[in-house]
């Protein structure tokens, strides 16, 4: 019945989303053989991984012999303070490098040493200097990459084609539905394993980096049919933000500035970086500006400047300043390379760059400092999956990129993530594969909950009411940004689980206008379902951990508690309810704990 | 803040007219800001790609004021509040609602370039190029696909049939970066000569005026393709050596 109402596709494995980890997903399935489908949201080559700038962390060990993944492994899991999946992390720094020499095997062009390999950058929490990158345009170079690679697998691509959400069969997923944004004519797809590679959720907040894909949908589809999330109180402030002009804020200023030779400055023009250096990373930190500027060019004797501390803890500084009445003009805090570096060299590394602060806010950054502030970038936690093959507790679901959680822990460094997107793209294409062969049976679509879905979908044409979906959106943005970002209190949490409510009340009377083709207010008034389930799961789980750690800052509770340290706060639905709980972090090998200074 | 008039074109494959409104835009407002609080104050259906916001992700193209555009790097400053201005889809591909088009030509013509074949690596299993070998093909991979470059094309523009034997500027570019890649070991030129059309471009530039990211599509691209086409197919010497030792 539902084949005969609905445009139907039969695969064997579907991959939602086309950034890196959904590319790379399905490559890998379609090479072991399996009728592979990806599907998207936008055109192909438009996800989020284009924007990605600064590169792809991998110990190649082309410019520090030193590097290792063992080092690589350390760093990530002292970034993540400790809550990162051990495994994740282990597998992620193992395979990151021979992955980006994969990508030069399909064609991308790397930035050179002199001896003609591939040159690597210094970033955030990185002891070596470890991303491959191309100026500041690498996800680019990756997505394209992928994306060439990709056309000629045999790949099924269904663009601009939205995935409501996940079809089962038993406890067994089964498929998906959605809708074509051209027509919004409901499409099903059956399947026998679903990868979800569909990012993140940065549109819940008003000052993001994320484009208008982020809003939500696959993580809460993916609780929805019965998988767990964790850490989601951790979502990522990346520190350096445009703030001028008002309507670019919040667009990505790649830490490849700092990387290259910033240096972060406040109004007095200090370099306050070196008055926020916690406890934790005091050994490995410069304390003095000569050490940091030695450090440059003499890693060895040298300890690394403060302005490269993780993300969690420059975004909390910049915020600190600001606060205190040393920011820029615009709200922000300065962000100098024009002095220290000259202005070839600055353009030649950071091109991009370069050209965004020209074009849209008439700074030029070779002669004038950026002006830079946090902006909500990336979810460090996710749906909880198995380390080594990417499955998720719902047989059939798998999960990789920013949609899976685990990899980062409390906070993810930068580079890390592109590394992240073909790890374990190809780990979950790899084992949906497997699991497509070794499943014996066949799945049956359940008519009625096709149906009941496709009544949802249709129910903002057929609601009364005047709200605007679009002024809901933005006062969910506020409500975010100004209760669950960077610092957060219990009485403003509980404040915006009040204002939530109210949003989601206020969604039922929104009435769409126009008819279903290619029309943006039908789709983001089903966005906003996602976008306010994700909004309440972020704010209870950050309720539940009463303690400070990495991207999660409790103004009532300042400090790591290190019984928080031992657990992951993992979100599950059940009957529509959501339940938070506290449960203990996969132990690490004894061999991999020795290699953390007494057990930190 | 001062308030502009906009004229959009709304409507699909069936018709459409350009609409009026009136919008309030504040410093440092870019015209794709302008189209999203018409989108949420007064038009809540009016259809627009985009994505990153930021010129990296090519798809808000339009033409504004009849200039071929990415509406998210289109300054507020560039206008003056005196004149409308008239925000309208790329012209050379099928409407499908509003400011959105139906570019899938581009993708169909992507799937038919050969792919990228490099040659054995070193014997550490890795692969040396150097940087200065590498410059030229790096311009071409800052390509964005935001089709402008198709989109002005008037091979493409005023010959719409010709979609099927032209694979137009941003396909050469691809094609270049290949050909021009130090590790690539296949010959794109017969592709070139024959399915792709290279010889209906007659340089005219008018891809390299508009590219947003300022590659040299015609001066770096496509006379160096178009050089290599004449010397393996054109170049009466090499047909000579050809003739005469049988060798292609």
């Amino acid at each position: 019945m539902t084949r005969d109402k609905y445009e139907t596709h039969d695969y064997d494995v579907i991959v939602i989303g086309a950034g890196g980890a959904g590319l790379r997903a399905a490559i890998e399935a379609s090479a072991h053989g399996v009728r592979t489908a990806l599907i998207c949201k936008s055109l192909l080559g438009k996800a989020h991984t284009v924007m990605a700038e600064g590169g792809i962390a991998a110990a190649l060990g082309n410019i520090y012999p030193e590097d290792n993944w063992r080092v690589h492994f350390r760093d990530t899991m002292r970034g993540g303070k400790m809550l990162n999946n051990w495994r994740m992390a282990q597998l992620h720094a193992q395979e990151a490098p021979a992955r980006v020499l994969e990508l030069e095997q399909w064609g991308a062009l790397f930035d050179r040493t002199k001896d003609g390999r591939i040159l690597q950058r210094d970033f955030g929490g990185h002891r070596y200097a470890r991303l491959a990158h191309v100026g500041d345009r690498t996800g680019l170079e990756m997505i394209r990459t992928l994306q060439q690679h990709a056309v000629h697998k045999g790949i099924d691509v269904f663009m601009e084609c939205t995935i409501f959400r996940l079809l089962k069969d038993g406890n067994r997923v089964a498929g998906a539905f959605g809708y074509w944004r051209e027509s919004g004519r409901f499409v099903v797809f059956t399947a026998k394993a679903v990868v979800l590679a569909t990012g993140g959720i940065g549109k819940a907040w008003k000052i993001t980096s994320n484009s208008w894909e982020y809003t939500a949908d696959g993580v809460t589809g993916a609780l929805e049919a019965g998988a767990e999330l964790i850490d989601m109180e951790c979502q990522q402030f990346h520190p350096t933000g445009m703030v001028w002009p008002p309507s670019v804020r919040g667009i990505l200023v790649t830490e490849g500035v700092r990387g290259d030779g910033g240096a972060l400055k406040n109004s007095r023009e200090e370099r306050f970086m070196f008055n926020y250096i916690p406890e934790f990373f005091r050994a490995e930190t410069a304390d003095t500006e000569a050490e940091a500027e030695r450090w440059y060019t003499d890693k060895k004797n040298n300890r690394r400047t403060p302005d490269l501390l993780p993300r969690d803890e420059v975004a909390r500084a910049i915020n600190a300043e600001v606060k205190a009445g040393r920011g820029s003009p615009h709200g922000g805090v300065f962000l100098d390379i024009a002095t220290r570096r000259d202005a070839e060299y600055i353009k030649r590394r950071l091109p991009s760059m370069y050209h965004q602060f020209k074009e849209l806010a008439d700074v030029d950054i070779t002669k004038e400092p950026m002006e830079v502030g946090p902006t909500a970038h990336y979810m460090n936690g996710g749906v909880r999956v198995d380390a080594d093959t990417a499955a998720t507790c719902v047989p059939g679901l798998f999960a990789a990129g920013e949609v899976a959680g685990g990899l980062h822990g409390a906070n993810r460094l930068g580079g890390n993530s592109l590394s992240d997107l073909v790890v374990f793209g190809r780990r979950a294409g790899l084992y949906a594969a497997e699991y497509v062969k070794n499943f014996p049976g066949s799945l049956t679509i359940d008519a009625g909950h096709v149906e009941t879905m496709a009544r949802q979908c249709l129910e903002p044409f057929e609601r009364s009411g005047t709200e605007n979906p679009y002024t809901i959106h933005q006062d969910l943005q506020e409500c975010m940004q100004g209760m669950v970002g960077i610092i957060r209190t219990e009485g403003e949490l509980k404040k915006a689980l009040g204002e939530i409510a109210v949003l989601r009340e206020r969604t039922r009377r929104s009435k769409i206008g126009g008819n279903r083709a290619y029309n943006p207010a039908w789709h983001l008034a089903l966005d906003l379902d996602s976008l306010l389930t994700v909004s309440e799961v972020v704010t209870r789980a950050a309720l539940e951990r009463r303690e400070s750690r990495g991207a999660q800052t409790r103004e009532d509770y300042p400090r790591m508690d290190p019984a928080f340290g031992k657990v992951n706060v993992v979100v599950r639905q059940a009957g529509g309810e959501i339940t938070v709980s506290q449960e203990p972090l996969p132990e690490m090998p004894e061999d991999l704990k020795a290699l953390f200074d007494g057990g930190k | 803040m001062v308030e502009f008039s906009f004229r959009v074109w709304r409507g699909d494959k069936k018709g459409g007219a350009f609409q009026e409104y009136r919008v309030p835009v504040e410093e440092g407002m870019v015209v794709l800001d302008v189209i999203h609080r018409i989108q949420a104050t007064q038009a809540n259906d009016l259809a627009v790609r985009w994505n990153c916001k930021a010129g990296k992700c090519g798809s808000c193209s339009a033409e504004v004021n009849g200039k071929p555009r990415l509406m998210c790097m289109a300054r507020m400053s560039l206008f003056s509040p005196d004149e409308p201005i008239t925000v309208a889809p790329m012209k050379t591909f099928p409407l499908i609602r509003d400011l959105v088009t139906d570019v899938s030509y581009n993708y169909e013509v992507a799937k038919q370039i050969p792919t990228f074949k490099p040659g054995p690596p070193e014997p550490d299993g890795t692969y040396r190029m150097m940087q200065e070998d590498i410059d030229r093909p790096q311009e071409f991979h800052k390509c964005i696909e935001c089709f402008l470059c198709q989109n002005v094309c008037h091979v493409i523009r005023d010959h719409p049939d010709k979609m099927r034997a032209f694979a137009g500027p941003r396909s050469f570019v691809r094609i270049a970066a290949l050909e021009m890649h130090p590790l690539d070991t296949h010959s794109r030129t017969e592709l070139l000569r024959a399915k792709a059309g290279l010889g209906f471009c007659n340089i005219t530039k008018c891809c390299t005026e508009v590219c947003p990211e300022h590659i040299h599509i015609t001066d770096n691209a496509i006379i160096p393709l178009k050089e290599r086409v004449v010397d393996e197919y054109y170049d009466p010497i090499a047909r000579l050596i050809k003739m005469v030792t049988g060798k292609r």
